[in-house]
C-alpha cells in the first residue's frame, strides 16, 4: 500500500494524488497500474509523471463507485498500486503532435516528460468545456533545449479556445504541417479520427486503448479487442495494426464480455475506468 | 521418428496437443481462441457461461499472492450462452484452429439441458465437448455447490448427456464433500471425463488495509502453490477409477505437464501460467518439452506416459 502524499484539484471531478513509489516513478510513458481504493474498488489507471525524486501520481476522475473512492482519497490515505503493466509509446524525436481527450492526457504527459528538449511538440487537448481543461500550462512548460511546446485547446462548447472536437484541431495540425509521429489518447472514436487522419497522411501514430480490465495480467481476457488482449499486448498499438483490428473505434466488451457497439462521438459509452477515456 | 503431441482426451475427443487453455483465461472472444490456438494449444475452453449474462464481481477481481499463485474472484462474468454461441456459429465459417470446449454452469438440470440444445442447435459442429463446471469456488448456488451434491451431479450430467451427442467433460474441485464422491456421481451419469481441479477457496487479507483483498472476500487459488494438490487428485481418479482425466491446476512448464500424464492426465490445462513472461508462447514452450522428453525417454505418444506413475511408488 502506498500513502497518498500530496492531493491537486484539477478541475471540480478531476484530481491527481501524488505518492512515492520507486517503480511508478520509472514507468514507462502509457503504462499503467491496477489501483486499488480499499472499500471502494480497483481500476486501472495510467501512471501520471511527478517530477518529485521517486514519486509518481494518479489523475482520476469521479465516475464510478472506484473512481470517486480514488478521487476521495485525503493526504495520508491509503491505495493499493500493483503494476506497472502493459507496453509503452515509441517515443520518436523530431516534430510530434498529441492529441489528448479528458483523462487521456495523463500517458500523454508522461510521453511529454520524455520527450527532447530539442524536439517540437504541439499538444492538443479537448474537452467538453472550459471547466474540464487541465493539464494545460504544465504541457506548455518550455522544454530544456532548442524545441518548443505549443498548446492548444478545444472545447466542445467553445468557452476556451476552438470551437468543436479535438479531431478537427488534429486534421488541421496534420494538414498545416509535417510531423514525425503522432500520439493520442482519449475516447475511442477521437482516437479513431486521429489515427485515420495521420495515417491517410503517412505519419506514424499510436494510441492507446481502454477496455474494462480486471486482471491487468492477461488472464482473464476481459479487455480483449480483435485478438488483441490490450493490458497485456498494449495498451498502445500502432496506428495501421489498430486501423486492422475489427473493434477499433467500433466495439468494446462490457463487464459481462458481450460486445456493445460504441456510439456517437458525444455519447460513446467509456468501457473501463480511467486509463484514458475520461 | 518424432514423438507425436496427438493425444485422446477421452473415445471420442482426440486434440493435437496436449495442452488446453483453461477455463476462465482469456475465454471470451473467437478471434482470441484463434490466436491461442495459434500458439499452440490442443483446445481452448471457454469461460463458463450461464442461461443470461453476468457482470460478475466489482474489482478487485485478481490479486497475487505473496509466495506465488493467484487468486481471483471474477464471479463468472460472461456474455451468456446466447450470446457466445452466436459468436462461435459466427467464427465457425472461417474456423482456424483448435477445437472449442464450451463449459457451462448453472444450478439444475434443465439449465444444462437448455444451455447445450442451444449450442447444439446455433453451432452444434463448432463444440467439440462440453465441460460442465461443478467447482467455481466463489459463486452461490452454482460450481461447487451443485458439485458438493452428488444427486445434483448426476442429474446435471444426465441433463446435458441428453441434449448433445459431444463428449462431456466434469470439471470436479475440492468442495466440502468428498470429491471422489462427485467423481463417482459425473461418471456414473455418463461423463466421458473429469477435468481435476478448479481452483481451491482461499483468501488474501491486506495487513496494511486490514481488509480482505478481493471484493468478494473468498476467492479462488490458482497457480503453482495447488499444483501437488492437483496432481494427487488426478493420481486419485486415474488409480480408483481408470476414467479419462484432464488436469487442472499451476501448470506452467513442461515437467508440470508430464508430471501430471504420469499421474493420469491424458492432456493438462493451462491457466494462470499464461500471466508469466511467456505470456501465450506458454502453450508451445509446454509442447516442446513434452515432445522433447518423449524423445529422450523412447515415447512415440503421450499415450504411453499418461499413468506411468500410478501404482508405482
Amino acid at each position: 500500500m502506498r500513502a497518498v502524499e500530496e492531493v491537486v484539484q484539477e478541475t471540480p471531478t478531476v484530481r491527481t494524488l501524488a505518492f512515492t513509489d520507486a517503480a511508478m516513478h520509472a514507468a514507462l510513458p502509457g503504462q499503467f497500474a491496477m489501483v486499488w481504493a480499499p472499500g471502494a474498488g480497483e481500476l486501472p489507471m495510467s501512471v501520471m509523471v511527478h517530477r518529485g525524486e521517486g514519486k509518481a501520481a494518479f489523475t482520476v476522475r469521479r465516475h464510478g463507485p472506484a473512481s470517486s473512492g480514488l478521487f476521495g482519497t485525503a493526504v495520508g490515505g491509503l491505495i493499493g498500486v500493483r503494476g506497472p503493466y502493459g507496453n509503452s509509446f515509441d517515443v520518436r524525436r523530431g516534430r510530434l503532435l498529441l492529441v489528448g481527450g479528458g483523462t487521456g492526457m495523463v500517458p500523454l504527459m508522461r510521453l511529454l516528460s520524455r520527450a527532447g528538449g530539442d524536439d517540437d511538440v504541439t499538444v492538443l487537448i479537448g474537452a467538453r468545456t472550459a471547466g474540464e481543461v487541465f493539464f494545460e500550462e504544465a504541457a506548455g512548460r518550455p522544454p530544456g533545449g532548442s524545441g518548443s511546446r505549443a498548446v492548444e485547446v478545444s472545447t466542445e462548447d467553445g468557452s476556451r479556445g476552438r470551437k468543436g472536437l479535438v479531431t478537427a484541431a488534429a486534421e488541421e495540425a496534420l494538414g498545416a504541417g509535417r510531423f514525425d509521429a503522432v500520439y493520442t489518447c482519449g475516447p475511442e472514436l477521437m482516437m479513431l479520427g486521429v489515427v485515420r487522419a495521420a495515417t491517410a497522411r503517412g505519419v506514424f501514430v499510436q494510441a492507446s486503448l481502454e477496455r474494462v480490465m480486471k486482471c491487468g495480467v492477461g488472464m482473464c481476457g476481459s479487455c480483449c479487442a480483435g485478438a488483441d488482449i490490450v493490458c497485456r499486448d498494449g495498451t498502445v498499438f500502432d496506428g495501421d495494426h489498430l486501423l486492422a483490428n475489427p473493434d477499433f473505434g467500433r466495439s468494446y466488451r462490457n463487464k459481462a464480455g458481450a460486445p456493445e457497439a460504441y456510439g456517437d462521438a458525444r455519447g460513446a459509452p467509456a468501457p473501463g475506468a480511467g486509463i484514458g477515456s475520461r | 521418428m518424432a514423438p507425436s503431441l496427438s493425444t485422446e482426451v477421452c473415445p471420442s475427443l482426440t486434440i493435437g496437443a496436449p495442452t488446453m487453455l483453461a477455463s476462465g483465461i482469456l475465454g471470451i472472444s473467437a478471434d482470441v481462441f484463434a490466436r491461442v490456438a495459434e500458439a499452440g494449444a490442443g483446445a481452448v475452453v471457454t469461460k463458463s457461461v450461464s442461461r443470461e449474462p453476468r457482470d460478475g464481481y466489482q474489482n478487485p477481481t485478481v490479486t497475487g499472492v505473496r509466495g506465488g499463485g493467484w487468486l481471483n474472484a471474477v464471479g463468472l462474468s460472461n456474455p451468456g450462452a446466447g450470446s457466445m454461441a452466436g459468436m462461435l456459429a459466427a467464427a465457425a465459417g472461417g474456423r482456424r484452429g483448435a477445437p472449442v470446449i464450451v463449459s457451462l454452469v448453472g444450478s439444475a438440470g434443465p439449465e444444462f439441458e437448455q444451455m447445450a440444445g442451444l449450442f447444439e442447435e446455433e453451432c452444434g459442429g463448432a463444440v467439440a465437448a462440453y465441460e460442465l463446471n461443478l467447482s467455481c469456488p466463489h459463486v452461490a448456488r452454482v460450481g461447487l455447490e451443485v458439485g458438493d451434491d452428488p444427486a445434483l451431479v448426476r442429474e446435471v450430467v444426465r441433463a446435458t448427456k441428453g441434449a448433445t451427442g459431444a463428449p462431456v467433460i466434469a470439471k470436479v474441485g475440492l468442495g466440502s464433500a468428498r470429491y471422489m464422491d462427485t467423481v463417482e456421481a459425473a461418471l456414473a451419469a455418463g461423463a466421458d471425463a473429469i477435468t481435476a481441479i478448479n481452483t481451491v477457496r482461499a483468501m488474501s487479507i491486506d495487513v496494511a488495509a486490514m481488509r480482505p483483498v478481493l471484493s468478494n472476500g473468498i476467492g479462488g487459488l490458482s497457480g503453482p502453490p495447488i499444483r501437488p494438490i492437483a496432481v494427487r487428485c488426478v493420481y486419485e481418479i486415474a488409480l480408483q477409477h481408470g476414467a479419462p482425466v484432464i488436469g487442472c491446476g499451476g501448470v506452467s512448464c513442461w515437467e508440470d505437464a508430464v508430471e501430471f500424464m504420469l499421474a493420469g492426465a491424458s492432456a493438462v490445462q493451462v491457466g494462470s501460467a499464461v500471466a508469466g513472461a511467456g505470456w501465450v508462447g506458454v502453450f508451445s514452450e509446454i509442447n516442446a518439452g513434452v515432445r522433447r522428453y518423449m524423445e529422450d525417454n523412447g515415447f512415440s505418444g503421450v499415450r504411453e506416459v499418461v499413468g506411468l506413475a500410478v501404482q508405482r511408488r
